[in-house]
């Protein structure tokens, strides 16, 4: 009787969850190809909104911007983080422990404070503000959640197989690329989506990193609002969202969180 | 192939001495079985071949060749690991072609090294299977024909059949000793089942502590063991020890072993002689039986002498005559007690 109770309220639990995380999403989608600038119901099917998007020069530039950005943020964070961690697998040195444990708080520390302390430390340096200066930063947040996610995959890894490899020919290049990168690819995969997913959402530290006139399209939203709100956000925030859940998805399908399948 | 020699090797690893100035000679073309108890440095000796343990002192040789700055991939050796160590994201056949690939043997050559390999160890149709496919018999075949389709220098088991179940395993040590004829490789074995190691060893050395403190032919070492850990460890072994007097050993208890020449001496349970009647011969011993173990045809009896336990092993039906506790008497022919010195721990 009891366990009945307890399976409906878990059940309105998950459903509320669910609801909060995506009725505002839902609305805003629907409201993208609503025909009233004013939210105005009943519901009218408009493409306009979109249209103008694509006329929108401003956010276009701004897409294209976070798009590229991204991508050169993946391909340094996935290599880097890659080689980091089979470093950590592979090799015993002074200090192991300790890096491994310093890994971990950038993910926790609010990227607010990151931004601030980058900012500071980029102009200390010399390097101000800039597309180099956001794609370093954006590497920087990257990095952690590649390292941990192909770590977590290597720990499944049988390391007699790096011997079995040697000991038949190859060279320690060879092993990397022909037993050991094979087994831990859909680790790799994974970390690469989830730092494109870092690096394509990224807000906080790219207004404070970029240059004014060249935002990103978070940054852009966020000064568009301020002086606005317009469908078009909508339209562009839904595409936004649109892109972010199918690489998350892709990166939860390959680094199996939420269990084996 | 090729003969392998170590000299003088030596590595420790923090208070513990892994290998102690341990010189060696691996014949060509010979089976050599490594033993010992775990921890007693036979692993340790086998990696340092291969090159994955580099040592703190001494050198290996391998066809008379010091190979102190050959990486492990640049030895030519072929090795089975105890838990196979099989490729998962490959076929068998790819598995088997690994060391052909890095080395860019290509096309018809290598179709055909695969093949001819995989028909020495009998697994001609499975190359398209995936390791997790095979049974841990099959496993090891593959694992075997990886090994040697190189045509390593040396091939270096490391417990190459303990997982697998024992009728298996009977069936595998047939198998490997047949393959390695047909090859025709130098081949060290570590093992720590000293049945295993006389089967199929030429030759056999017995490590403790990081020492070699035997090596020769199995049925030598065996028969002649010298000192009473090897005695111990290779078989089992009574032991007797006492004072040196002219006619022979004196034990505690009064009792004279006659014609030893030295403190103490090893009976194998398989020679001592146990009656319910005094023996007529010169070695007359007394014990209490303890306990009768029945395992099929062969029976063994633990007997307590003066609180040293004692084992005989004989057919069951020996022992049918003898009443399940009391006092008997021991003995065995002239020659069975084999001179052993104390081994130092």
């Amino acid at each position: 009787m009891t366990g009945k109770v307890l399976g409906i309220v878990g059940r309105v639990y998950l459903a509320l969850i669910l609801f909060f995380l995506y009725a505002p999403i839902l609305v805003m989608a629907a409201m993208s190809f609503n025909a009233s600038e004013f939210y105005q119901l009943p519901f009218a099917y408009s493409g306009e909104w979109y249209e103008r998007l694509w006329s929108n020069r401003a956010i276009l530039s701004a897409a294209w911007r976070s798009i590229w950005i991204a991508f050169v943020v993946t391909g340094i964070a996935t290599a880097l983080g890659t080689a980091a961690a089979i470093a950590l697998f592979r090799y015993d040195f002074p200090g192991k422990k300790v890096l491994r444990a310093l890994l971990f708080p950038p993910i926790a520390i609010p990227w607010l404070i990151i931004g601030t302390a980058m900012l500071i430390f980029f102009f200390g340096i010399g390097l101000g503000r800039g597309t180099p200066t956001v794609i370093i930063g954006h590497v920087a947040l990257a990095l952690p959640y590649v390292i941990v996610i192909v770590s977590a995959r290597l720990a499944t890894f049988d390391a007699t197989l790096e011997e079995a490899a040697r000991v038949l020919g190859a060279s320690p290049w060879q092993v990397t690329k022909r037993v050991t990168v094979p087994w831990i690819l859909p680790g790799i995969v994974a970390g690469g989506l989830l730092a494109f997913a870092v690096s394509f959402d990224q807000f906080v530290v790219s207004y404070f990193l970029s240059e004014p006139g060249d935002a990103t399209l978070p940054v852009l939203i966020y000064t568009s609002i301020r002086k606005g709100f317009t469908p078009e956000i909508n339209a562009i925030s839904t595409l936004i969202i649109a892109v972010s859940m199918s690489v998350m998805l892709l990166a939860a399908r390959y680094s199996n969180f939420g269990g084996e399948r | 192939m090729a003969e392998v020699r170590v000299e003088n090797l030596t590595k420790t690893y923090g208070p513990l001495k892994a290998l102690d100035a341990v010189t060696l000679d691996f014949r060509d073309g010979g089976f050599f079985g490594l033993l010992g108890p775990s921890g007693s440095g036979k692993t340790t000796l086998l990696r340092a071949i291969a090159g994955f343990v580099i040592p703190d002192d001494g050198r290996v040789l391998i066809g008379g060749e010091p190979v102190e700055r050959v990486p492990v991939e640049a030895r030519e050796i072929g090795m089975v690991f105890q838990s196979y160590a099989l490729f998962p994201n490959m076929t068998v056949a790819d598995n088997v072609a690994f060391g052909l690939d890095v080395r860019r043997i290509r096309g018809a050559e290598r179709d055909r090294r695969v093949k001819d390999v995989l028909d020495l160890v009998q697994l001609g149709d499975l190359g398209q299977r995936k390791p997790h496919q095979l049974s841990g018999g099959q496993k090891q075949r593959v694992a075997m024909a990886r090994a040697i389709v190189t045509r390593p220098r040396v091939l270096l088991l490391d417990e190459p059949l303990s997982a697998l179940d024992k009728a298996l395993r009977v069936e595998m040590q047939v198998e490997l000793k047949r393959i390695q004829r047909e090859v025709g490789i130098t081949t060290i074995f570590v093992t720590h089942d000293q049945e295993e190691a006389l089967t199929l060893s030429d030759e056999i050395g017995i490590l403790r502590n990081g020492r070699l403190v035997r090596h020769g032919p199995p049925r030598e070492v065996y028969n002649n063991p010298r000192d009473a850990f090897t005695a111990r460890f290779l078989g089992e072994a009574n032991l007797f020890s006492g004072s040196l007097e002219a006619g022979g050993l004196r034990l505690p208890d009064g009792a004279l072993i006659p014609g030893a020449t030295t403190a103490m001496v090893a009976v194998r349970p398989e020679n001592v002689q146990v009656s319910a009647s005094e023996p007529s011969g010169p070695i007359r011993l007394r014990a209490e039986i303890r306990r009768r173990i029945f395992a099929g045809a062969m029976g063994t009896l633990i007997l307590d002498r003066h609180g040293e336990p004692i084992k005989a092993i004989a057919r069951d039906s020996e022992f049918a005559e003898l009443p399940d506790n009391g006092r008997v008497w021991l003995s065995w022919r002239e020659g069975s007690a084999i001179p052993v010195e104390n081994a130092p721990n």
